[in-house]
C-alpha cells in the first residue's frame, strides 16, 4: 500500500511541475466552460419562449443541460485522456527510470496501481473544474443533486477504464506520441462502436454497442447505476490493468 | 556475497553472456572488464532482476536472483549506465523518494537523505533540478541513490563513463571511499580504472568469461621480467655504443636495447633478471660516467596490454586510422561537369 502511495505521489509531483497538467486543465476549463454556456443557454432561452407563448412546456434542468453535458463531457474525455497516460511508462523507458523501479524492491502490481491512480487523480482534477461549472447550475436553479453525483461516478469510470489501457499502451513503447496516438485511435474506436446501432439489431451490433464505452454513460448521466454498465466498466479497468501487468512483465525477458 | 554458476542469456539472434561463472567476496571491490557489447551490462541487469537469466545460478546475499528477487533486490544498490534521475524533480525530493521506494521508514528519510547527499557530495545543489545539473553531479546522484538504504551489494554500470578527467577521478575517490561498507562490482572498459580502483578483476569477452584473477596476480602474469626505461644526455662526450656498453656493466642488468638515438640524447630500454631491481644502479653509472640522466622509468606490461592478449585482438587494437582526405579540387571539378 504505502509503494503504491510512493509511486502515486511522484507520478502527480510530475503532472503538477511539468507543463502537462495545466496545459491540460486550461483546455479542459475552456471546453466544459464553452458547453455549460451553450447548453445552459439554450435551455434558458427555450424557457423564456416557452413561458412568453402561454404554453406550459415540461422543463427540467437535470434532463436538458446537465445530462447532455455530461455526455459532451465524456467526449471531450475521451480526446484527453490519452493525453494524460501516454507519458506513464513511455517516459519511464525513455529516461532509464524502468530500470531504477524494477530494481526496487516492489511488486510490478504496486508500480502499475501507483501510476494508474495518480493519472486517474490527474483526471479527477480536470473534473473538478466541471464541478466548478455545475455550482452555477445549483447556485441559480434548483436541480436534483442525485443524478449529478451518479453521472459523475459514471464519467470517472469511463476515464478509469480509459486511462488502465492508456496505461498498457504506454507500456509498449518509449516514445510518449506513439502511446499518445495509439491511445487516441484506441479511445475512438471504443466511442464509434455503438454508432453501429443503425445497421440494424442482430446479435452482432449488439455486443459491438455493449463494448462501446459511451453508450455505458447514458444511464449514469440519466441518474441510474445499473450494473450491467458498472460491471461493465470494473471489467474493463480489470483487463486494461491486466494487460499492462502482463506487459510489463514480458519487456523484462525481453529486454 | 555474490556467487554466479554457468549463467547464460540467449536472445533470438545472439548469446549476450554464455556460461560464466563467478564468486565475490564480501567486502572486495571488483572489476568487470570487456569491451562494449561484452556482456557486463546484461550480466548486471541479471544480478540486479531487472531480467531473469535464460539458465543458471545467481545468488546475491544468499539469496537466488530467480526465486526471490524481492529479497534481492533489498539487499542490492544498482546505478545503470544512464542514472535513473526524473530530471523534472529537484535531488532531495529524488533521493526522498528513492528511500521511500527502498522500504525505508519515514523516520530515517530525511537524515539518510542528508547523509548521503554529504557522502556524495551533492548537498550544495540538494534544491536544484536534476534537469539543471552538469553530467558529473547527475553520476553522482546516481551513485547517491544506489547508497542511500545501505545495500549490502552495489552495482555500478560504467560509474565514470562520459565525465571530464576531474569528475572521474572524484568519482573512482568516492566509489573507493565507499568499499568499507559495501561489496561492489563495477564495470568499465577503461583499465587504469581497474588499477586505480579495483582488487579483483573479471574480464568477459562475446559474452564469455576470459580470466578473473586479483589484479595484482594479473598484473603478475604478463611481467616476468620487468624492463626500465632509460633516457641519457651525454652532451656529446660520448657515443651510443659507449653508453651501451656502460649499461651492460651494471650488475642485474640482462639486455640493453637501443630504441631512439638522436644527437645527444639516448633513449634504451634496460631489461633486468628476475627479482632484481638496477635501478638505483643504472642511475649511479649514467650520472658517474659525467652524463646527464633525463629518465628513468619502469615500463611494466599494463593491464592494456593483458587484456588485448587475452581477448586476442593484440595485433591491432583498433587503430585510428585517418579517414580518407576528400580533396576539394575532385568536387570542384565534378561541379563543373
Amino acid at each position: 500500500m504505502r509503494n503504491i502511495w510512493t509511486i502515486c505521489r511522484r507520478e502527480l509531483y510530475s503532472y503538477f511541475v511539468s507543463p502537462i497538467a495545466w496545459v491540460l486543465l486550461t483546455i479542459f476549463a475552456f471546453l466544459s466552460g464553452v458547453f455549460t454556456y451553450i447548453i445552459s443557454a439554450s435551455f434558458v432561452r427555450y424557457s423564456l419562449e416557452g413561458q412568453m407563448s402561454g404554453q406550459s412546456m415540461p422543463m427540467n434542468v437535470n434532463e436538458q443541460v446537465i445530462a447532455p453535458l455530461f455526455s459532451n463531457i465524456a467526449v471531450v474525455g475521451l480526446f484527453l485522456i490519452p493525453l494524460i497516460s501516454m507519458r506513464l511508462f513511455a517516459e519511464e523507458k525513455r529516461m532509464g527510470t524502468i530500470e531504477l523501479l524494477i530494481t526496487s524492491p516492489v511488486h510490478d502490481l504496486e508500480i502499475i496501481l501507483g501510476k494508474w491512480l495518480a493519472s486517474l487523480l490527474m483526471y479527477c482534477a480536470l473534473l473538478a473544474v466541471l464541478a466548478a461549472d455545475y455550482s452555477f447550475l445549483f447556485m441559480y436553479g434548483n436541480p436534483d443533486w442525485k443524478p449529478v453525483a451518479t453521472g459523475f461516478l459514471g464519467i470517472v469510470l469511463q476515464g478509469a477504464c480509459l486511462l488502465s489501457f492508456g496505461a498498457f499502451i504506454s507500456t509498449l513503447t518509449r516514445n510518449q506520441i506513439v502511446a499518445g496516438a495509439i491511445g487516441f485511435a484506441l479511445a475512438l474506436v471504443l466511442w464509434i462502436l455503438n454508432w453501429t446501432t443503425s445497421f440494424g439489431n442482430s446479435v452482432a451490433v449488439q455486443v459491438l454497442n455493449y463494448l462501446s464505452i459511451v453508450s455505458h454513460m447514458d444511464s449514469f448521466s440519466r441518474g441510474v447505476i445499473d450494473t450491467k454498465d458498472l460491471i461493465y466498466y470494473i471489467s474493463m479497468i480489470f483487463l486494461g490493468l491486466f494487460l499492462t501487468a502482463r506487459s510489463l512483465e514480458s519487456m523484462r525477458w525481453r529486454a | 556475497m555474490i556467487q554466479v554458476e554457468g549463467l547464460s542469456k540467449r536472445y533470438a539472434h545472439h548469446v549476450a553472456v554464455n556460461n560464466i561463472s563467478f564468486s565475490v567476496e564480501k567486502g572486495d571491490i571488483v572489476g568487470f572488464l570487456g569491451p562494449n557489447g561484452a556482456g557486463k551490462t546484461t550480466t548486471m541487469r541479471i544480478l540486479t532482476c531487472f531480467m531473469p537469466p535464460t539458465s543458471g545460478k545467481a545468488t546475491v546475499a544468499g539469496f537466488d536472483v530467480f526465486d526471490q528477487p524481492f529479497e534481492v533486490k533489498k539487499h542490492i544498490g544498482y546505478l545503470p549506465e544512464a542514472p535513473p534521475l526524473y530530471p523534472e524533480m529537484n535531488v532531495q525530493d529524488y533521493l526522498a523518494f528513492v528511500a521511500r521506494l527502498k522500504n525505508m521508514p519515514g523516520s530515517e528519510i530525511k537524515s539518510r537523505t542528508e547523509q548521503v547527499m554529504e557522502r556524495c557530495a551533492v548537498a550544495d545543489v540538494k534544491d536544484k533540478l536534476i534537469s539543471k545539473l552538469s553530467k558529473g553531479y547527475r553520476q553522482r546522484v546516481g551513485l547517491a541513490q544506489a547508497i542511500i538504504h545501505n545495500p549490502d551489494v552495489l552495482i555500478l554500470d560504467e560509474p565514470t563513463s562520459g565525465l571530464d578527467p576531474k569528475q572521474i577521478n572524484e568519482t573512482r575517490e568516492l566509489i573507493k571511499s565507499l568499499s568499507g561498507e559495501h561489496t561492489i562490482i563495477l564495470s568499465t572498459h577503461i583499465l587504469p580504472e581497474v588499477e586505480a580502483v579495483c582488487q579483483k578483476v573479471i574480464i568477459i569477452d562475446k559474452g564469455k568469461l576470459v580470466a578473473t584473477d586479483s589484479v595484482e596476480n594479473l598484473k603478475a602474469r604478463g611481467s616476468v621480467s620487468t624492463a626500465i626505461q632509460v633516457q641519457v644526455d651525454t652532451r656529446g662526450a660520448a657515443d651510443a655504443l659507449v653508453v651501451r656498453q656502460r649499461l651492460e656493466q651494471v650488475p642485474g642488468v640482462s639486455k640493453v636495447l637501443e630504441k631512439i638515438i638522436a644527437d645527444n640524447r639516448f633513449i634504451y630500454e634496460v631489461e633486468s633478471l628476475q627479482g632484481q631491481n638496477p635501478r638505483p644502479d643504472v642511475a649511479r653509472a649514467v650520472v658517474n660516467a659525467g652524463w646527464n640522466l633525463l629518465e628513468l622509468k619502469s615500463t611494466t606490461l599494463t593491464l592494456e596490454d593483458i587484456f588485448l592478449e587475452l581477448t586476442g585482438t593484440h595485433e591491432h587494437p583498433t587503430p585510428e586510422v585517418p579517414h580518407e582526405p576528400v580533396t576539394a579540387p575532385d568536387s570542384v571539378e565534378g561541379g563543373a561537369q
